[in-house]
């Protein structure tokens, strides 16, 4: 029985739309009947939570997901639950089938207003509590006046909410705390020398002993895909690098590539080839700089200037090509901007030469370090876990779970390498931070290959002065630095997107945050933070 | 006496007759205490100056940078910049704080490491107080640092400070034993606890290497207790900067954080002073029995300067060790010391007992 046939049993009022991925439209009261067969039916079994997109047809609200499941190749599955009611829209929650649906969940909720029955903690992610309106709502009002900046303080907002449906079907709000009376509640950041950005967690303690975790985000939100509705494509592209900014090649990469998706436009090989070795780089250049911030946050300052010295060279190396050492604004739609820089395959294995004798010296000065050991050895995560709670890249692989994007979908050049999918099984932060110093060995290898073939032609393909998408919607994935990026693009034919939304690594991995450093110390808080390695611009988009 | 070195005590003889010569003599104590306290004072201040330039050109070197290079020769004038900046700033007054303990904190953890200080003997009769006890007096007064970073951390109201005052209390009540234990091992082999009776016996001999095996774990375990009892690396939790952002003195700006960087400093010079001491001879040079040309030469070495390279060389271990290893955790580090340091120093001690009991020593 095909996924169509059993949906439609489930779900007789589902109508289908084929495409590139399986769409089906779902009424928001079959959802929640629905949502336990696609985790539970072992003939569909979509184990993975990829994306939770919100969105606004102007009649009715509505959320996108897409659903990825391991067991058969990563085949996915996009659902459309839309309800009609604008005051007071509810969908229920799947946040206790898949737990990534938490923190997206939030999100929706803050952006479009839509409340999921049974959500146990149904607050506001990224705007302060008392914001008016849902930003990303078509007729929303961005009048000053509603919102004037603020002058006094935030409270800290410990009451949250849950919706309840009874058997009659009404709907109860329920209020409750986010932290019981007598917590000693310890705040760490948004100003904190070890939270990598902007970021913001409260901590109920006993002792040093971490009972709970709340993230406060939003600190550097910059409202991205709301800004994004107003301009046209090829000005959307300077936000990725801005984004997870270790990851500014792959994200562009992929907000690139799901454009030239939807226009059916061929990238020269030459372009492809430039694109993978860059991604390459900047996967190198980021997991050294994760290297170094875990030698940092333990306490251990040398071994961040040591990662810090190697990066230095591929700063340069994009700084020669790209112009810019950080935000390089390199891939463009079509291909990428520029050249290579003429002494660019020098410089490229001249680094290659350096990197294999640094890592050596690496694991000398810290990896191997009794003490490196002992700190890194916390915050368990298994691969179940790591799966709902949809941890990919470095952080997932580090809990034995294979989901690189690289050879699971191969785009770019990476069918055309061999590389191996560097896996590890001790799921705690040593793991992680072992995974990330493995896969740069990885990345230098694909470079190796691919650095002497670099063929010679166009660097981009001809791409109409106005780019203008047909109407429809397209999903995209990448291997970024830190996890799978997505890009997810919905136009109604005009020269701007109807909605984009950008689906990041890092918004999932602080959602870990909570289960991995339970029972920990505040120590460990910092530990597991920095071999997580989260990028905050890339949560508060 | 066998040596042939300088003898510092005929200059504070000297001044001392010229004084009891043209005043009474309580006036004359009294113009000495003031004297010798405004040198104390003045030394305390240039060596921190010294080490904190010490340290930075150090770990600059350990991390491939050149550290402090813009300001002077070699950085030099730097220090002179950071102490007037540092003298200038405001001292920020908060709300919710115990405002006398507050400002009191600083100058216990000044005074207990002045005391300290002044007990070091720095040369061939250049010393400030010789007590019979005096090692005994060190370890005691070093104990009372703790309470001004108690204080600090409660008075401070706010929560990173008071963790990382706990945690402070902790690891030093904890490591003192270790310390201490290591120390009276030397004790047992010198049978004085008299500072000045315990570098006179090492004149032929180095204690490290008069007591050999149990001596060598002693320098061991009193180097890694040192390390944790100054809070510094891979044991500076207190601190802990990623963690606690500045742990105790979080919240406090202008000279009175300047008084704890100080004292931080200045306890690094002590500990390492008090090794030099303890196992390497305090000031005497090196001398080897028979080498008469040898020995003189050595003896040339105004007996000052072999204290302080002494207790360079171990502050630079000490640094070492900090800009090497990652930081332990609370736990791991109170276990490390009762499971392991402890019981450790304790066989140690017995050890070192029945050597000299025996005569097993050098």
């Amino acid at each position: 029985m095909s996924v169509k046939d059993i949906i439609s049993k489930i779900c007789p009022s589902a109508t289908f739309e084929e495409g590139e991925i399986l769409l089906a439209n779902v009424p928001a009261g079959d959802w929640r009947r629905l949502a336990e067969a696609l985790k539970s039916n072992p003939d569909l079994n979509y184990d993975v939570l990829s994306a939770v997109v919100g969105m606004d047809w102007k009649d009715s609200l509505g959320v996108v997901y897409y659903f990825t499941c391991t067991s058969r190749n990563w085949e996915m599955l996009t659902v459309k639950v839309a309800v009609a009611d604008r005051e007071n829209p509810y969908i229920h929650t799947v946040s206790d089938l898949w737990k990534v649906a938490n923190f997206q969940e939030r999100e929706v909720y803050d952006f479009f207003g839509i409340k999921f029955i049974g959500h146990p903690d149904m607050r506001r992610f990224f705007l302060r509590n008392d914001w008016k309106g849902f930003p990303l709502r078509k007729d929303y009002d961005a009048d000053p006046k509603l919102n004037p900046i603020p002058e006094s303080d935030e409270k800290n907002e410990d009451n949250t909410m849950s919706y309840v449906e009874d058997a009659e079907g009404l709907i109860k709000a329920i209020p409750s705390k986010v932290f019981e009376e007598h917590d000693y509640v310890m705040n760490i950041g948004p100003q904190h020398p070890s939270t990598h950005g902007v970021m913001r967690f409260r901590v109920a303690l006993n002792g040093e002993e971490v009972k709970k975790i709340d993230v406060v985000s939003g600190y550097i939100h910059r409202g991205i895909e709301k800004l994004c509705e107003g301009l046209g494509y090829p000005q959307l592209l300077h936000f990725t690098d801005r984004m997870d900014y270790m990851s500014a090649h792959q994200n562009r990469h992929c907000l690139c590539a799901c454009i030239e998706k939807a226009l059916g436009l061929q990238v020269p090989d030459r372009a492809v080839v430039i694109r993978t070795i860059m991604d390459e780089l900047m996967r190198i250049s980021s997991h050294l700089l994760a290297f170094g911030c875990t030698a940092m946050d333990l306490g251990a300052t040398t071994a961040f200037f040591y990662g810090f010295r190697e990066r230095e060279m591929v700063l340069n190396i994009f700084e020669k090509t790209c112009g810019a050492r950080m935000s390089m604004n390199y891939n463009v739609i079509g291909g990428v901007i520029a050249d290579l820089h003429p002494d660019f395959v020098k410089d490229v294995k001249e680094f290659l030469e350096v990197m294999p004798k640094a890592l050596k010296e690496y694991h000398t000065v810290f990896s191997g370090n009794i003490i490196a050991k002992n700190r890194l050895h916390v915050g368990k995560m298994t691969k179940e876990e790591a799966i709902n709670y949809a941890i990919t890249g470095p952080s997932g692989r580090g809990s034995g779970w294979s989901n690189d994007c690289r050879k699971k979908h191969p785009y770019a050049a990476y069918d055309r390498v061999e590389f191996e999918e560097v896996l590890e099984e001790g799921c705690d932060s040593y793991a992680r931070y072992m995974v990330r110093m493995r896969e740069i060995e990885q990345s230098c290898k694909i470079i190796a290959q691919l650095i002497d073939n670099i063929p010679e032609g166009d660097i981009r393909a001809q791409v109409p002065k106005v780019v203008k998408l047909p109407a429809g919607h397209w999903y995209t994935q990448v291997e970024a630095s830190r996890g799978t990026f997505g890009v997810y693009i919905e136009s109604d034919g005009s020269k701007n997107p109807y909605r984009v939304h950008f689906q990041s690594p890092c918004f999932n991995l602080v959602g870990v945050m909570d289960l991995t450093c339970k029972g920990h110390m505040i120590a460990d808080v910092i530990t597991i933070g920095a071999a997580l390695d989260f990028v905050i611009p890339d949560i508060d988009r | 006496m066998k040596y042939n070195m300088f003898d510092f005590s005929v200059v504070t003889n000297w001044f001392n007759n010229l004084l009891t010569g043209c005043m009474p003599e309580w006036a004359a104590i009294l113009v000495e205490c003031i004297v010798i306290g405004v040198v104390l004072l003045a030394a305390y201040s240039v060596l921190a100056m010294f080490y904190i330039f010490y340290e930075r050109k150090l770990c600059a070197y350990f991390q491939c940078r050149l550290g402090p290079m813009r300001v002077g020769p070699w950085g030099l004038l730097q220090l002179f910049a950071d102490v007037i900046k540092m003298l200038i700033k405001e001292i920020i007054s908060l709300k919710g704080t115990d405002k006398f303990l507050f400002k009191l904190a600083p100058y216990i953890v000044v005074a207990s490491s002045v005391v300290m200080f002044a007990c070091l003997p720095w040369g061939y009769g250049m010393q400030m107080i010789n007590y019979n006890i005096g090692i005994f007096f060190i370890l005691a007064v070093s104990s009372l640092g703790v309470l001004g970073i108690l204080l600090a951390g409660w008075a401070s109201n706010n929560k990173y400070s008071l963790v990382g005052a706990m945690r402070s209390g902790a690891q030093m009540v904890s490591y003192e034993i270790s310390m201490g234990l290591a120390i009276m091992a030397i004790v047992v082999l010198a049978g004085t606890m008299n500072i000045n009776e315990l570098v006179l016996q090492q004149q032929n001999c180095w204690f490290i290497l008069q007591g050999h095996i149990p001596a060598i774990i002693a320098f061991l375990l009193y180097i890694i207790a040192a390390t944790a009892e100054t809070n510094r690396g891979p044991f500076d939790l207190p601190e802990a900067e990623h963690e606690l952002t500045a742990g105790f003195h979080t919240e406090y700006s202008g000279i009175s954080f300047g008084m704890f960087y100080l004292s931080e400093y200045l306890n690094l010079f002590i500990v390492s002073g008090v090794a030099a001491l303890m196992f390497l001879g305090g000031w005497m040079p090196i001398h080897i029995p028979g080498w008469d040309g040898f020995n003189a030469v050595m003896d040339w070495i105004p007996s000052i300067i072999w204290f302080l390279l002494k207790a360079f060389f171990i502050s630079y271990i000490i640094i070492w060790f900090k800009w090497t290893f990652p930081r332990v955790r609370i736990d791991q580090l109170l276990a490390f010391e009762w499971k392991y340091m402890m019981p450790f120093a304790l066989a140690n001690l017995v050890l070192m007992a029945v050597c000299v009991a025996l005569g097993w020593t050098f």
